[in-house]
């Protein structure tokens, strides 16, 4: 297929408009997690919504993707609860509790996953592919459903952009002012927890993880001023969206939800080594022609000295 | 003349873009207790971290009584910046000043009794024997700083360089410590210390080393601790109170 | 004797993940263990291409291999300035990525059964003997699970003093000469070589579960470090034994299973730890209000 086929094919549109939407959503909402050190929050989100997937179905039978996301997301809620319950009150670290609450969701959403495979709902396929993802899957009414919550998490992060600042940078500070800090630390996990549920869809459980993180470290690369990189994540993050589908959807048979995680991390080492002033290559330049200039003054020093 | 115990020759370290450290040369004699003094960002820290090789630098040689480096680690003792560690970590008072044993013990050798008497000696000293077996995240602040000192002390070095250690210590405590500093300089050691107040530099170093990026003096305190150099140093942003200060400065 | 086999690989697999566990909790670094489970996938795909064999030896050479290359690219973009987290999840993710990619380019040529790859069984383990010179030695997992665990318990032993001063203060352990990146990468090769021999048989879950779950419980019942690590093999032990019996009750998965009983476990710990406990805790403090009111 050519770009002209890829374009004016229907199907192909709606997901491409998916992915987009999806990779902007992300983005946005993870260059908060990365500065607030939660970037692997989204990796645990996504692993604990198996159990969330699996209650649903054992409770209504059908295999239904509204009732997946419900599932997914009330169980990534409840991971958000625990996570913080045991940062605060024990001495356990943010990413040991990640870790806890990723493995033991994850085996109890394994023990489910066996006894509805052993029980009378029989074939539970479609569950597993939320393990890996399915983009291929995806219908106009999910598309529809991507693009509302992008819009939810987009507006509310402009409209609170302020606090979000404050409460990534330094939470003492922000409860000081009088900001509601444990509400807006709840509110912000559970926008993570809203992107990782539209995105398991798409890039299933594993890579979900990529979308949150990749980009926003890509845009620290090229900029100290907050708004620009969440901009420029957000930008990252659609880029590599509409660059794996296209890329997935040219190639037969290759799956869309890796590629779009390796455009991600493309644009990753894109920014690496050239992004001006933190990237590798210019930190290297800055580095040796800085022992250049060292040695060549301590030369002129020197020679001022004996001569 | 005799050896010096730390000689420093055209030390240069950048993080980033600027040096922060540049063209830093001194020498300093054995028995001497060296305040290090310099406003905040002056690179006091990287001075230290350099000097140990913590942190890469751009030039420079380091040479401890003649010998390099390298082969003079184990005379070397170090009491890093409290915050630079996890006090969570699960271990007590005295597995702590035992670590400070570990240079000793060369590559397999496990710490024993005659370590953990050792360790035992340095907690006493710094006043902290019956803290011994407390989880140390249970320490205050200067009763962590005073275990940090008595892991220095268990290191049983000859030159010591310690990075603010009376931050956070109360004031009867400070003279404590500075009286164990004092004995260890009367053993013949030298004591680099990083401090911040300026009140008590005449008291309690012998030397001083003024910093501000470049090495602006150092030398007797009498001789360079004086208000021209100070202000010189903190970049003429320094008040001194011509009765109260500088009366004590010239005393 | 099969109950036997499985809950012995199950202790193997949790004692060794346990001992490494502990300093990946002291080191904050929790999260390197899931990373090197699902980076390793490429390598395993290559390995069968390359060999066109599912034999577990190349199998777990490529995975070894690309153990390690997560380690080094994770350290590598730590120290060009990315938070440690941000890497671990960079590097996995794309691994991982591309070991599907792989998957689906050569989806004709093997039967690659990817689920199986990461969620493998440990109810399978007792079929998968060792035969040397046509003697029946046990299951091949308990073999390899076994050295691995014997190995990771020497290494930490002998070096214990090391590893410790490394993981608390390594400013100190530099200037005191001890190779501090040298140790970092035993640990870390220890890991992945852990990680990749025990989830070709019980799975991923459980490897990473077992790398964690114990290993904190222990943060909260011991105040020194070789007691945590006594402690958490102690966990690890007892949750795989009580995960087989639930799991034989419950007719479920007996990896999902023991891990569940470590988090459990974990739960347990949690509330009623004599120290560090949430109930303990609490009653501590209305105790001491009482007496003072
Ligand atoms: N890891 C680092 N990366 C980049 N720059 C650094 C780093 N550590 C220190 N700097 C910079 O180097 C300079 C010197 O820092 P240093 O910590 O040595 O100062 P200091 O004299 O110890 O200050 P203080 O009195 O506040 O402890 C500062 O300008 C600081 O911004
Ligand atoms: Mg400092």
């Amino acid at each position: 297929m050519n770009l002209l086929d890829i374009m004016t094919d229907p199907n192909t549109r709606w997901i491409l408009l998916g992915t987009m939407f999806l990779g902007l959503s992300s983005g946005v909402i993870g260059s908060f997690a990365y500065l607030r050190k939660q970037s692997l929050l989204g990796d645990t989100l996504a692993h604990a919504a198996l159990p969330g997937i699996c209650i649903a179905f054992m409770l209504t039978g059908v295999k239904s993707t509204s009732f997946f996301l419900i599932g997914a997301a009330l169980a990534g809620l409840a991971a958000v609860f625990l996570i913080s319950v045991l940062t605060r009150y024990s001495k356990i670290k943010q990413d040991a509790a990640l870790g806890i609450v990723l493995s033991s969701f994850f085996g109890f959403g394994i023990v489910m996953l066996t006894q509805i495979q052993q029980s009378e709902y029989g074939n539970q396929s479609g569950l597993d592919t939320f393990l890996f993802g399915q983009t291929a899957s995806m219908v106009m009414s999910d598309v529809y459903m991507m693009m509302a919550v992008s819009f939810i998490l987009i507006f509310t992060c402009t409209l609170f952009f302020k606090e979000f600042k404050l409460l990534s940078f330094d939470p003492g500070f922000a409860k000081g002012m009088g900001l509601p800090v444990v509400f807006l630390d709840y509110f912000i996990m559970m926008l993570i927890v809203a992107a990782v549920v539209i995105g398991i869809q798409a890039v299933g459980v594993v890579l979900m993880a990529s979308l949150l993180i990749t980009p926003a470290v890509s845009a620290r690369y090229w900029t100290e001023r907050l708004h620009i990189m969440v901009i420029l994540s957000g930008i990252f993050g659609m880029l590599s969206g509409v660059s794996g589908t296209l890329i997935s959807t040219s190639v037969n048979n290759l799956p869309t939800g890796p590629l779009i995680v390796l455009s991600a991390t493309a644009w990753f080492f894109f920014s690496l080594l050239f992004a001006p002033k933190r990237g590798v290559l210019s930190s290297v330049w800055r580095r040796v022609s800085l022992k250049k200039n060292h040695s060549l003054e301590q030369e002129r020093r020197k020679g001022r000295y004996t001569s | 003349m005799e050896q010096a115990a730390l000689k420093v020759e055209d030390l240069t370290i950048a993080y980033h873009k600027k040096p922060v450290v540049e063209d830093v040369s001194f020498e300093v004699p054995e028995g001497n207790l060296i305040g290090i003094i310099g406003p905040n960002g002056a690179g006091k820290s990287t001075l230290i971290k350099g000097i140990l090789e913590l942190v890469p630098k751009l030039s420079g040689d380091i040479t401890i009584k003649g010998a390099t480096y390298k082969s003079m680690r184990k005379s070397i003792g170090y009491v890093p910046q409290r915050e630079s560690v996890d006090w969570d970590f699960p271990t007590n008072a005295l597995d702590v000043v035992m670590m400070g044993r570990y240079g000793h013990l060369g590559w397999l050798k496990r710490p024993g009794k005659s370590e953990k008497q050792k360790a035992m000696e340095c907690l006493d000293k710094v006043g902290m024997a019956e803290y011994a077996n407390r989880q140390i995240s249970q320490l205050s602040g200067g009763q962590q700083q005073r275990i940090f000192l008595a892991r220095a002390l268990a290191q049983e070095a000859d030159i010591y360089f310690m990075d603010e250690p009376f931050v956070g210590v109360d004031a009867a405590t400070e003279k404590a410590i500075i009286q164990l500093l004092m004995d260890l300089k009367e053993k013949g050691k030298t004591v680099l210390v990083v401090h911040h107040d300026l009140s008590t530099v005449k008291e309690y170093f012998d030397w001083t080393m003024l910093l501000n990026k470049r090495l602006m003096k150092i030398g007797p305190t009498q001789e360079v601790f004086i208000p021209e150099y100070l202000q010189e140093t903190y970049g003429g942003r320094l008040a001194i109170l011509p009765d109260t200060k500088s009366g004590l400065l010239l005393k | 004797m099969n109950d036997f086999w499985i809950i012995l690989v199950g202790a193997l697999v949790a004692g060794s993940c346990s001992v490494l566990g502990c300093f990946l909790i002291v080191r904050k670094m929790t999260l390197i263990g899931d990373a090197i489970s699902h980076s390793v996938l490429p390598g395993i795909v290559l390995a069968f291409l390359l060999t066109g064999t599912r034999d577990s030896v190349p199998m777990l050479v490529g995975a070894a291999a690309l153990g390690l290359l997560t380690v080094f690219l994770i350290q590598l973009f730590q120290s060009s300035g990315v938070q440690a987290d941000a890497a671990i999840g960079i590097v996995f993710t794309s691994l991982f990525a591309a070991g599907i990619v792989l998957v689906s380019l050569y989806t004709q040529q093997i039967d690659f059964d990817l689920e199986h790859v990461l969620y493998g069984e440990i109810a399978y383990t007792p079929w998968n003997t060792l035969t040397i010179g046509g003697i029946e030695a046990g299951p091949k997992a308990v073999w390899i699970v076994g050295s691995c665990f014997i190995l990771n318990l020497i290494l930490i032993f002998v070096f214990f003093k090391q590893f410790k001063l490394v993981s608390f203060d390594p400013a100190l352990a530099a200037a005191m000469g001890i190779p501090v990146l040298l140790f970092h990468y035993v640990l870390m090769s220890l890991i992945s070589m852990t990680t990749v021999a025990s989830f070709d048989s019980v799975g991923s879950i459980l490897v990473v579960g077992m790398l964690i779950i114990p290993a904190a419980t222990a943060y909260l019942l011991s105040d020194r470090l070789s007691g945590m690590i006594k402690v958490s093999i102690v966990v690890g032990v007892l949750s795989s034994v009580i995960g087989y019996y639930s799991a034989t009750i419950l007719d479920a998965s007996i990896s999902g299973c023991m891990v569940g009983s470590a988090a459990s476990l974990f739960c347990l710990a949690f509330l009623f730890s004599p120290t560090h406990g949430l109930v303990s805790r609490l009653l501590k403090r209305r105790k001491s209000k009482e007496r003072y009111a």
